[in-house]
């Protein structure tokens, strides 16, 4: 069965064969629809006017809040704020939580798999306040290594930051032995970047046992700008507001302000309603699908890609065995560069990303500047694979015989 | 999108002599006493190229370049010593702004016997995302040169 019909771009270019979802998906038309048909009917200020379409705006933002928070299993929809996605999120904890509760010589934890958005605000944050920045390590495969996790936590550590899911190699990482084993031995929080989790595994935020979740919303079929941080009740009640304006008050005196509830307190301004609104169309559209069957239809694709890949001589394959990973495909060819891969399949309508995939210290410890990155997501099929494997051998031609 | 244009506009980026100096690139490695050197990082794709250049007078006597890279900066980086190599600085200027008009696409440029080899690079302008990793080399030459005459 094909999902490219429900996707109005990749209809319009039969001859795509989209690989980069790990950078953005597609959009499937129930999203497209559900943004225009916000704007053409409930279009107002959300909180704001004291008539019916402001309150009908109003009904759609909560809902588009309920229906997400059930989606990523946490019962207290106040709970999650609406950001503008994952860098946004991250930033948030890391200012209003990071700046508050952290000091000199306190211990933060991130790992060597990171994306920047989940590694530079944490050590930005402990050189401004004086703590250790710890690196967590990668095995050979591109796991996180957890003896080397195991032996920095101390009661020194005050935060953890570990992402679900590895953009660069599509790693998994196991979230709840890695809260155990915090939980065991220290009181620091622990902030997930899940904006590899939510698109392709089922989240459940209150299982899950981590402190902060962060993900975005256009990874997940959804429209750009929005995106979700999830956080415990009395963590983010104690924390102060990230930003000041409208909406997020309560009283504003002349010399004070105090601070509007949960989520409010955490979104300034006019919110960005209609992208909600299409971030919970598209999380109905993956509830149809089923996260099950979208993971394993990934798996798939990604094992045959992997195997057939494999068989061409020069390539190399980065990331744990290709059952471990979630839709991602990381490679190189021989001497090629990826950039040059990346242009040649370009010429036949194959989009992969090359490049350090915001991950610079994971390139450095596979001493590679840059990788090959072919990503899958609910509308690729066969026919995509075959394409790339089509391309990366024509690429080997274009270099000659002589890859290294 | 696929069509066969773009087949053939790939073909004519990867030409021969283009590999052929990704793969033998020409005065790579460090310089001996040299006057000037720039390091430049294309941040988009983390690459780098660094060029180091020893001038005689008004004439760079010799250059050479390090880093690691696209076919296309290493290739243009490596044609690029072989082509201003005992110019004069007034004529490297020159090159430089016509390899820069032949890459965002200036057929005359393109036709000029000036650039020598670089000319092979002239299919870069069909690939908008790739003229950065041409101009890499090129552009740490004109670092290196300002840097001497402040
Ligand atoms: C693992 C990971 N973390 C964080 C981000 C940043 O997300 P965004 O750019 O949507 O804020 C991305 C995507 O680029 C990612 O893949």
């Amino acid at each position: 069965m094909s999902r490219r019909s429900d996707f109005p771009l990749l209809v319009a270019n039969p001859g795509l064969h989209y690989l980069d979802s790990a950078a953005t998906s597609q959009k499937p038309s129930v999203v497209l629809d559900a943004l225009r048909n916000f704007y053409e009917t409930a279009n107002a200020n959300p909180h704001r006017g004291a008539y019916a379409l402001s309150v009908a705006a109003t009904d759609a933002y909560d809902g588009a809040r309920q229906k997400v928070a059930g989606f990523v299993g946490v019962a207290d929809p106040d709970c999650l704020i609406f950001t503008r996605g994952t860098t946004e999120s991250l930033n948030l904890i890391a200012t209003s939580w990071g700046r508050t509760n952290l000091e000199a010589g306190d211990e933060i934890i991130v790992t060597a798999l990171d994306h920047h958005a989940n590694f530079v605000p944490w050590q930005q944050l402990a050189i401004s306040v004086g703590a250790t920045l710890r690196i967590c390590e990668i095995t050979s495969e591109g796991r996180l290594d957890l003896d080397c996790f195991a032996q920095f936590l101390s009661p020194k550590t005050k935060l953890v930051a570990v992402g679900h899911v590895s953009n660069a190699l599509g790693t998994i990482n196991p979230i709840k032995e890695i809260v155990a084993m915090v939980r065991e031995r220290t009181d620091a929080v622990i902030v997930c970047d899940g904006a590899q989790g939510v698109p392709h595994l089922r989240v459940g935020f209150d299982e899950l046992g981590v402190d902060f979740y962060a993900f975005s919303g256009h990874k997940m079929c959804g429209p750009m700008g929005i995106g979700g941080l999830i956080g415990k009740r009395e963590l983010l009640e104690a924390m102060p507001p990230y930003q000041m304006g409208g909406d997020m008050v309560e009283f504003v005196y002349d010399d004070r302000t105090t601070w509007n509830v949960l989520p409010h307190k955490f979104e300034a301004g006019t919110p960005n309603a209609a992208d909600a609104v299409g971030l919970a169309a598209a999380v109905g559209y993956l509830e149809g699908i089923g996260m099950d069957e979208v993971l394993r239809h990934e798996r798939s694709l990604v094992a045959e890609a992997s195997e057939r890949l494999s068989q061409i001589e020069g390539i190399t394959i980065y990331g744990p065995p290709a059952a471990e990973r979630s839709g991602v495909v990381s490679f190189t060819l021989g001497d090629v560069h990826p950039h040059d891969l990346a242009t040649i399949l370009d010429g036949d309508g194959i989009c992969i990303r090359a490049g350090n995939h915001c991950a610079q210290p994971l390139m450095r410890r596979l001493d590679v500047s840059a990788t090959a990155r072919a990503s899958f997501y609910v509308y690729n099929e066969k026919s995509d694979i075959d394409a790339l494997v089509e391309g990366v051998l024509k690429a080997k031609e274009i270099f000659g015989h002589a890859v290294v | 999108m696929p069509s066969s244009d773009r087949s053939a506009q790939i073909g004519a980026l990867y030409q021969e002599m283009i590999l052929d100096h990704y793969r033998r690139p020409r005065n790579k490695g460090e310089l001996e006493r040299a006057d000037e050197s720039v390091l430049m990082k294309n941040p988009l794709c983390g690459d780098e190229i660094g060029v180091q250049v020893r001038f005689d007078g008004d004439v760079v006597s010799d250059l050479s370049f390090s880093g690691r890279g696209c076919s296309i900066s290493q290739a243009s980086a490596s044609m690029m010593t072989q082509l201003v190599k005992g110019k004069k600085l007034e004529e490297v200027e020159a090159l430089r702004s016509k390899f820069r008009d032949m890459v965002m696409g200036d057929a005359q440029a393109a036709d000029d016997s000036a650039l020598g080899s670089a000319r092979a690079l002239s299919g870069v302008c069909k690939f908008p995302a790739r003229v950065k990793c041409a101009l890499l080399a090129w552009n740490a030459l004109e670092t290196a040169l300002a840097k001497r005459t402040e």
